[in-house]
């Protein structure tokens, strides 16, 4: 797979993700909702490290600050954060069985709602209930079947 | 998982510098972003334009439950739409007999205040719009709606449906804006009581339909199922709209506070639409628009600030004579909050004997409230 084919499909798994994290849900759903957009970000970056997943967490970051209002640059910087050590780690990531990267991944998600909340709190938002961190739980656990779909089709091309 | 696997073995350096490089570029591009956005406001033509951009997918987005929505109401059946024609022509006819005599109360109440004629509603015209998307969860109550700077919306615009106040807007694209509920934690709406006549700020409760009242004292008058009125203060919303109803009051002995939840009056859960609402300006129950302009730019929307009232303020209230029949007038006149003082000081020596305070309330700008 060329760099050009590997961004075709971030930037079209980018915006399916993207998609499923402002898809309306019911309040109590809502909660339970996986980050989608940070575990994309977070699978190119690891598998992909040469084509850009900085610069897609970037831009990723920058589409959620416009659809959820925030102050712009917020989910950009957080999502570089966490992209950039997903590169810098990637072949120990990589070479994890799968229950072990949940694990990392669950970490990765963590430290990202971290930044969040931080930039949250200095910039005059406090939103200070615990239900913000349940969806580090759930991305953990969709973690696997996620990077597996992210995955599919790309032995045809290497 | 193993993808890729030419380039694992490779060196990264060799495309757009190393990753540190890249890192440290992108994060001190989204501080200098973080910055001027927050601090400065000069993001609000590219937020503008990022906003244009993202209509499309919230549209695509919202397609689904408005495919359904239109599906369901395209086969119901001819019974169920009867059902609902006659409630509808029901409620129409209660609200007719409701409004009956209302030219003849305005002509009063204008005659009652001394001017040659009665005012106009404050409320001008008003917008319907469709809620394309609805954020609900603890930290954030947010809309998305179809009608944007395009149909003349505005930042701080009131928001209302049939029932009572939803919110105000806050982002304003093209052709869409996005409106903060007045339940949203970091929302604030300067409210009265409308049997007393007792002023104070309902914050967002963060759970869809909730309100608090924290900065009352132990001792205010104030019991379940009392309706609360915006007050007209702080420059969004005017005099007398419908807010919430209190739902429990609890008064702890040890705490100077009283704890009063309230429930809001809007249905947001149900509601496809909303209303848009522009008022009259000059108009003496109309929102000082102009007092948000300037002096609150910097600081952002004081009807937004979640520390909206000084704390200090219940306690200078709590001697105020709560009694609601005797001297209404006099009650709010002592209830108003020092922070408000100029506003509600200035007007206090005709406003003696009226008998509705806070309505005839001069269009002056009532100062920002600020955190303190």
């Amino acid at each position: 797979m060329t760099v050009g084919q590997v961004r075709g499909r971030m930037a079209l798994t980018a915006l399916v993700a993207l998609i499923l994290t402002v898809l309306p849900l019911p309040v109590w759903l809502d909660v339970f909702r996986p980050a989608f957009l940070v575990l994309t970000v977070l699978y190119w970056s690891i598998n992909t490290p040469r084509a850009g997943g900085i610069g897609l967490g970037f831009l990723c970051g920058l589409l959620l600050d416009i659809f959820q209002g925030r102050v712009l640059g917020e989910h950009a910087l957080a999502l570089a954060l966490i992209a950039y050590i997903a590169v810098r780690e990637h072949q120990r990531i990589r070479s994890k069985p799968a229950f072990q990267q949940s694990l990392l991944v669950f970490a990765a998600l963590v430290f990202y709602e971290f930044v969040v909340f931080a930039i949250d709190g200095w910039t005059g938002h406090p939103a200070t209930s615990p239900l913000r961190w349940v969806h580090c739980l759930t991305g953990a656990l969709v973690w696997p079947p996620a990077a597996a779909m992210l995955s599919y089709g790309e032995s045809r091309y290497t | 998982m193993t993808a890729f696997g030419t380039a694992a073995g490779r060196p990264l350096q060799g495309r757009g510098g190393s990753p540190g490089f890249r890192f440290t570029l992108y994060g001190a591009v989204a501080v200098v972003i973080m910055y001027l956005d927050q601090r400065a406001h000069y993001l609000e033509p590219l937020r503008y334009a990022l906003q244009a951009a993202a209509y499309p997918i919230q549209l695509a987005v919202n397609s689904p439950p408005a495919a359904w929505r239109w599906i369901r109401e395209s086969f119901q059946s001819r019974d169920a739409l009867r059902a609902e024609n006659e409630a509808l022509r029901r409620r129409q006819r209660d609200l007719e007999l409701m409004t009956m005599r209302y030219e003849a109360l305005a002509h009063e109440n204008g005659e009652l205040r001394g001017l040659r004629a009665a005012l106009p509603p404050v409320a001008d015209r008003w917008l319907p719009a469709e809620i394309i998307n609805i954020q609900l969860s603890g930290l954030r109550q947010r809309l998305l709606i179809n009608r944007g700077a395009s149909n003349g919306v505005f930042k701080g615009q009131a928001v209302l449906d049939d029932r009572g106040l939803i919110g105000q807007t806050t982002h304003v694209g093209p052709w869409s804006a996005e409106v903060i509920l007045i339940t949203d934690p970091e929302h604030a709406v300067p409210v009265r009581l409308e049997r007393t006549g007792l002023r104070t700020i309902a914050v967002g409760g963060g759970d869809g339909s909730s309100l608090a009242l924290p900065y009352l004292p132990a001792n205010a008058d104030i019991r379940r199922d009392d309706l609360l009125l915006t007050s007209g203060l702080g420059g969004v919303f005017p005099d007398g709209y419908p807010v919430a109803r209190v739902s429990e009051v609890h008064r702890d002995a040890v705490q100077p506070l009283a704890q009063v939840r309230a429930i809001a009056l809007s249905h947001i859960n149900s509601d496809a639409e909303v209303m848009l609402v522009w008022f009259r300006p000059g108009h003496p129950a109309a929102p000082a628009a102009t007092a948000s302009s300037a002096a609150d730019v910097k600081n952002g929307n004081a009807a937004m600030q979640p520390l909206a009232a000084s704390p200090r303020a219940p306690a200078a209230r709590s001697s105020a004579p709560a009694s609601p029949t005797p001297a209404p007038g006099k009650a709010a006149e002592e209830a108003a909050p020092p922070d408000d003082g100029p506003a509600a000081a200035a007007p206090a020596a005709e406003r003696g004997d009226s008998p509705t305070p806070p309505a005839e309330r001069p269009a002056e700008p009532s100062p920002p409230r600020q955190p303190p």
